[in-house]
């Protein structure tokens, strides 16, 4: 591709990576929502798609010891840190096979293998419990990075506020990851916050803390290394504002009525997967046959999912009641 | 007039707020967005944003404002999307709208509603889906509402706004889509009575809110099986109507308790207590209970509909209660 005036990725591959793992959530996604219309899942529904930047960039940094937490809008955190995506769909069609058996639906998917701390479903609700898995690693020595997502709704809360500051005053080795996607439900964040700048109150805990493009994926993944490395090596929380947009409504109950559809179709451009296809596109470095492979990769991946999902059963009625307490003694 | 749950609480709320000027609704997405359950749709360009007022996500802030804007005169409707969020706010609505009149010796007083969505049965799990009115009820100083009908959907909340002290009003989420008629000036009510929604001789089920329907179909699958039962709507959970409770006990010497909260410590223990103190020799069999099962909600569908009340364990316990009676 001599003559072309498109910069050259340097790591073509790991762009082409990054590029797929975007799409798995994207695809994943776009199943859930057309599931939830054939009323296989049931319950809330909240989609990632056009934030997949974030999660994937940030994810893209971290170790396998390491924790992450994320909100009711968690299937892609999920999915990327290594959860099977059948266990995703199962746990939404309420089956056993599901990671959490089906007792905890979309918005609570839990993994330990993957030191996947939930879905949560609570604004906030990860922010503290991020400080004290954090807590733990420091009070046990480890150097373990603790990732917390959630979106700027959350840092109206009186949780937010606490978290930061413990987490600062107690030099923790948490990252928070505010997706910053301009809504909480219908609020405009214009409207919610009387100063707007996250990184800035995050600065006013003395966090080390930066805005990035969330739709950016490498952007994303550049700040994200910096900030892990950061505390892993015993720097204290530091803090990222990833400035996204969600493309679909909030849940599958939203008609959407405070913003307009210009501001979406503005944003639709930016869309990070269509980005970064064209960029490695435009400097050669994804010929179509590679992106076909993606694609039926990808589609194979969401379609052996959907299988696994469907094939699955319902957990015995009377088995209802267990785990309210642990089955297990204490490690 | 054919009407919802969901639009007899939103006229409620249009009513009082055409009343009194005192009145606005606060809460997270009232405006703008139209209400997380499409209550408030429409109040917004009805009466401005100075009155409809969209908060942000912070619920101990803008119901401790609440409670601060009801001592500086105002009567404000607090909404909380959910009772699982009204956790957030636990500690301004116990420790400062529940305790303010008693603790300033009867000087200040605060006249707040706390309107919020109650209930399982809509599969969104163990953060969205539990039944907390019996805790609420648990406080003194708090008067707490559980209207299950068009009727009370409509009247409760001025007679509340009326009341000098915090009401809170509890709205089962799967009621919010009920439909039937309310008659055209149907307007406040009492929020003292509970209220027989069906009479009958052989066994009283006494319940509130979300489980009314289910408690109502249980009794007419009871009258196919020639078993007349007694509906007692509480209404209120507190103050408890003592006289009501103890009227359908005397009439069918028999009770069960309906509750979708979880049974230990639940309201249900409480109105089980009540009747073994007050009327134990009116009794012709032990008083039953059908409440939650003792685990946060299930998502799986199978799952939470066998954790919350059925008509199928309605119709057993009334069974048992009638069986029992040598
Ligand atoms: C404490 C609490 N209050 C209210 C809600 C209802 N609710 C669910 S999501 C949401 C908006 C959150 O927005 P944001 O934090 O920006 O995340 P996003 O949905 O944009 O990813 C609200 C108000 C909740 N789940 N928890
Ligand atoms: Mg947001």
């Amino acid at each position: 591709m001599t003559g072309t005036a498109a910069p050259a990725f340097a790591d073509p591959k790991h762009a082409r990576h990054l590029l797929r793992q975007m799409l798995r959530v994207r695809r994943l996604e776009e199943k859930c929502v057309q599931l939830y219309s054939e009323a296989k899942i049931r319950g809330f529904l909240h989609v990632y798609i056009g934030e997949e930047a974030v999660a994937t960039g940030v994810m893209a940094t971290l170790q396998p010891e390491d924790a992450v937490l994320a909100t009711y809008r968690e299937h892609g955190h999920a999915l990327l840190r290594g959860v099977a995506a059948g266990a995703i769909l199962a746990e939404m069609y309420g089956h056993q096979e599901g990671c959490c058996r089906g007792r905890g639906g979309s918005m609570h998917l839990f993994d330990a293998a993957t030191r996947f701390y939930g879905g949560n479903a609570i604004v906030a609700g990860g922010l503290p419990l991020a400080v004290g898995l954090a807590l733990a690693d420091k009070l046990a020595g480890r150097r373990r990075v603790t990732a917390c997502f959630f979106g700027e709704g959350a840092v109206a809360e009186g949780e937010f506020h606490e978290s930061l500051n413990l987490a600062a005053l107690w030099q923790l080795p948490v990252l928070f990851c505010c997706e910053n996607n301009l809504y909480a439900m219908g609020t405009a964040l214009r409207r919610s916050e009387s100063q707007t700048d996250i990184a800035l109150k995050a600065a006013a805990y003395e966090i080390p803390a930066w805005a990035v493009d969330g739709m950016d994926v490498l952007a994303v993944e550049e700040a994200a290394r910096r900030a892990t490395d950061a505390v892993r090596a015993g720097g204290g929380p530091h803090f990222l504002e990833l400035r996204t947009y969600r493309f679909r409504a909030h849940s599958m109950f939203d008609p959407e009525r405070y913003r307009d559809k210009a501001e979406v179709a503005e944003w639709l451009e930016r869309d990070p997967i269509d980005h970064l296809r064209s960029a490695l596109e435009a400097a050669g470095q994804l010929r179509k046959k590679d992106w076909d492979a993606i694609q039926r990769e990808v589609d194979a991946e969401v379609q052996a999912a959907v299988d696994f999902a469907e094939a699955g059963t319902p957990e015995p009625t009377d088995e209802l009641t267990r785990f309210v307490y642990s089955e297990r003694s204490a490690p | 007039m054919k009407t919802t749950y969901r639009e007899a609480t939103r006229a409620a709320m249009r009513d009082a707020m055409q009343r009194d000027d005192r009145v606005f609704l606060m809460g997270e997405d009232v405006g703008e967005y139209g209400g997380c359950f499409a209550v408030s749709l429409g109040l917004l360009e009805e009466f401005g944003p100075e009155r409809i007022r969209d908060t942000p996500l912070s619920e101990a802030g803008f119901v401790g404002a609440g409670i601060g804007a009801a001592l500086g005169g105002m009567r404000p409707i607090v909404e909380i999307m959910t009772v699982n969020f009204s956790l957030l706010a636990l500690d301004q609505i116990m420790n400062n709208a529940a305790t303010i009149s008693h603790m300033s010796g009867g000087q200040f007083n605060v006249p707040i509603v706390i309107r919020m969505t109650t209930g399982a049965g809509r599969q969104l799990a163990a953060q969205h889906s539990h039944s907390l009115e019996g805790w609420y009820a648990h406080i003194p100083g708090l008067r707490i509402l559980t209207p299950a009908t068009l009727a009370d959907a409509r009247g409760m909340l001025w007679t509340a706004l009326e009341d000098p002290d915090p009401v809170l009003i509890f709205e089962h989420g799967s009621l919010y889509n009920m439909a039937g008629d309310l008659d055209d000036d149907a307007g406040a009510v009492d929020i003292h009575a509970a209220a027989v929604r069906r009479p009958g001789a052989d066994v009283s089920l006494i319940t509130y809110g979300g489980t009314l329907q289910t408690v109502l179909d249980a009794a007419d699958q009871l009258a196919d099986e020639g078993i007349d039962a007694e509906v007692l709507d509480l209404r209120t959970l507190r103050p408890l109507d003592d006289a009501a409770i103890l009227a359908t006990v005397a009439k069918t010497h028999r009770a069960v308790v309906v509750d979708e909260g979880w049974r230990s410590g639940s309201i249900s223990a409480e109105i089980s207590a009540r009747i073994t103190e007050a009327a134990f020799f009116d009794l012709d069999a032990p008083v039953g209970r059908v409440c939650s099962a003792e685990v946060p909600t299930p998502y799986a569908r199978h799952l939470e509909l066998a954790a919350v009340p059925s008509a199928e364990r309605v119709v057993a316990a009334a069974r048992q209660a009638v069986g029992a009676h040598g």
